[in-house]
């Protein structure tokens, strides 16, 4: 059994903490996802983990291990790392069986692993190619094959996808998918894009400057976001938000108009707020999803529009700020038109406007 | 009046060509021909005299010039074999410094700055039986009490000549391995740690193989170098006592300038650049077959 046990995990470059002593408690055969903007410590963090990189502080533990001072050939676990990185002199048979041989696994043990890593990631007619004679995306399965030939405790992927294009890495995001429901080992996977955490994720773990700033399923953190960061980072397109501040039991926004309070939220007389919304909630009428019990209507100016085939993306503006909305089977829109939006309150949230936290009880 | 009218791009190229014929092409046209005759420098005449492959015969079946060009491919490869070896230790470890490693790098390139004869004569004292520095230590230290004939018996004067060209050339191998480290990605070294290799192992299965062009490159430098030894080994031994240093080039250096017969000495150049032209294809493909293993290009 091999759960990844975080304990107040720190990182420092000198002077200078990258990662804020982090808790995270990972379950055997989970697949979490730690997804963040750029520079926010998902590699680092990473690689703490696989030994790459010293951690200052706190523990980390996999299986029942305390890992801190290991090497990282002594923690049972594979990587993928973003650029590859194989090993440019050895053909692909040997790139894959190279963990084996340095394990001194018996040659016939080898090839059949090598054999069967090649076969699921049909691999099979390149065997015998350099790094070098393979494409993006034969290289990024070569890495993958590299990680699994070796049945280890943890896999650890750092960015596999981001080098290949939209099309491969859908493909390939499928394949990362199906591997772990086959092995079934757990998986620790980097990313910075949301929709690669979404689909991939039995938990998302979403990083800020170096801190986690939420933890939860790929629902929970779209549906209840802790805060405006969370919010407009999962999800496409990112969640609208509009200042606006609490009165009399309603929200009035910058050009006064007032929506009433989205039920389920707690906010203070007075209080600086911004409302948010996502285009999926905010939908012309007659291009809409059945009106709920909770609704507000608002007329809105279209500036852009983008059509996705089966549904239209609407930019418009309320109270000075741009909004996308989205149109169910859309008809063609002007820009300039006018359009009544009915808002789905019960989907809306709330946040601080000062420290950007969730008002949702 | 007539005035020849030659095309601008041969007037332009005219100096060019001018040069490369006095510098290049007449001294090894000269030299080549006179392989031929039995020119000696003392009686210029005698350039004329056409011998045909005499010249060539001779050193073919000259014991002394094959007991050189044996000592001069020994003295090629225990010397860059050591080198190398020692290169790759000072590389590494120089690489691992973190605090003032360009100071370092720059004391590395020491040796390189010396003029090889006085390298020569410096090593030529350390090395004297009486009066020098090595065996005025192994005596204080009571290790022997005899005095050692560094330079007149045979093999230890070519560990001596060897440590000298070592200790002058080292550098080359360092500073060019060092180049490679440095140039060395990162991330298949961390995948190899990943993926279980010791150290030991993340050296030798990925570090040395994207250090072996490099090496080669340095290899090559340095066997044009041995090859053509002749200044250290001048200034120690000059070749002697009774040839028992002799290389290549001292001996034809004798040969052509004291014995003046320039022409035998100029056949027996010829094959000795046979020897640096055959290590030179040698590293070179080996350089070529290393960097197309990292796909490094053809
Ligand atoms: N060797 C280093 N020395 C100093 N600072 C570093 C070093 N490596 C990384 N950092 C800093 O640590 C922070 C976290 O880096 P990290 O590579 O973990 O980011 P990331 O979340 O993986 O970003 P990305 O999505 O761009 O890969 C960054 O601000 C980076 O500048
Ligand atoms: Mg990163």
């Amino acid at each position: 059994m091999a759960q990844v046990v975080l304990q107040d995990v720190v990182k420092n470059y000198g002077a200078l903490p990258v990662v804020h002593a982090i808790n995270l408690d990972i379950a055997h055969g989970e697949f979490v996802v730690l997804v963040g903007p750029s520079g926010c410590g998902k590699s680092t963090t990473l690689r703490m983990i696989a030994g790459l990189e010293e951690i200052s502080g706190g523990r980390v533990r996999i299986g029942d291990r305390v890992v801190n001072d290991l090497p990282p050939r002594d923690r049972n676990i594979s990587m993928v790392f973003q650029n590859y990185a194989l090993y440019p002199h050895m053909t692909v048979r040997e790139n894959l069986g190279f963990s084996l041989y340095i394990a001194k696994r018996p040659k016939a043990e080898i090839e059949r692993a090598v054999d069967q890593a090649a076969e699921i990631l049909s691999l099979t007619p390149l065997l015998d190619r350099k790094p070098g004679q393979l494409s993006g995306g034969q290289r990024q399965r070569v890495a993958m094959g590299r990680a699994i030939v070796r049945h280890p405790d943890v896999f650890l992927f750092d960015e596999p996808l981001s080098n290949l294009d939209a099309k491969l890495r859908t493909q390939m995001r499928v394949e990362i998918k199906r591997l772990h429901q086959k092995v079934g080992t757990t998986i620790i996977y980097v990313t910075h894009d949301q929709i690669e955490a979404m689909t991939l994720a039995d938990r998302i773990v979403i990083m800020r400057d170096g801190h986690i700033v939420q933890i939860g399923t790929p629902l929970e953190v779209f549906e209840r976001p802790v805060n405006a960061f969370v919010a407009t980072f999962i999800g496409s397109p990112p969640m609208n938000l509009l200042p606006a501040t609490v009165r009399s039991g309603g929200l009035r926004l910058a050009d006064g108009t007032v929506i009433p309070l989205p039920p389920g939220l707690t906010a203070r007389e007075g209080q600086a707020v911004q409302f948010g919304v996502r285009a999926d909630n905010i939908m012309p009428e007659g291009h809409s999803m059945p009106p709920t019990a909770h609704m507000a209507l608002v007329e809105m100016p279209v500036t852009l529009t983008e059509p996705l085939g089966t549904e239209t993306l609407l930019f418009a503006t309320l109270a000075g700020t741009e909004v996308q909305a989205k149109m169910l089977n859309p008809r063609p829109v002007r820009t300039g038109e006018v359009l009544r939006f009915g808002i789905a309150l019960d989907k809306c949230h709330l946040f601080d406007a000062d420290t950007g936290a969730s008002l949702r009880v | 009046m007539y005035r020849m009218r030659l095309p601008p791009w041969l007037v332009l190229l005219m100096p060019a060509f001018v040069i490369l014929l006095a510098v290049v092409a007449i001294p090894l046209v000269l030299s080549l021909y006179s392989s031929f005759t039995a020119f000696q420098l003392t009686r210029p005449e005698t350039i004329t005299r056409w011998i045909g492959t005499f010249n060539y015969e001779k050193a073919i079946g000259d014991a002394n010039f094959w007991a050189a060009f044996g000592r001069t491919v020994l003295l090629l490869t225990v010397a860059l074999n050591l080198e190398m070896l020692l290169g790759l230790g000072l590389a590494l470890m120089v690489a691992k410094v973190t605090h003032g490693q360009r100071l370092l790098r720059t004391i590395m390139m020491f040796p390189m700055m010396f003029s090889p004869i006085l390298v020569g004569f410096q090593f030529k004292f350390i090395f004297n039986d009486n009066v020098g520095l090595l065996n005025n230590a192994l005596q204080s230290l009571g290790l022997t009490d005899v005095a050692i004939p560094w330079l007149v018996d045979g093999n230890l004067a070519f560990i001596a000549i060897v440590t000298a060209e070592v200790w002058t050339s080292t550098s080359v191998f360092a500073i060019l391995i060092l180049a490679g480290l440095f140039a060395i990605p990162q991330d298949p070294v961390e995948a190899a740690r990943v993926d279980g290799c010791t150290p030991w192992q993340t050296f030798r299965y990925v570090t040395l193989p994207f250090l072996m062009p490099f090496i080669y490159i340095a290899m090559a430098i340095r066997s044009l170098d041995v090859a053509r030894a002749y200044d250290i080994v001048q200034v120690m031994t000059a070749g002697g006592p009774a040839r028992r240093t002799e290389l290549l080039w001292t001996l034809i250096g004798r040969t052509g300038y004291v014995d003046a017969r320039m022409g035998y000495a100029n056949a027996m150049g010829y094959i000795a650049i046979l020897l640096s032209i055959a290590f030179t294809v040698h590293f070179f493909r080996k350089l070529s077959s290393a960097r197309t293993s990292l796909g490094m290009g053809d």
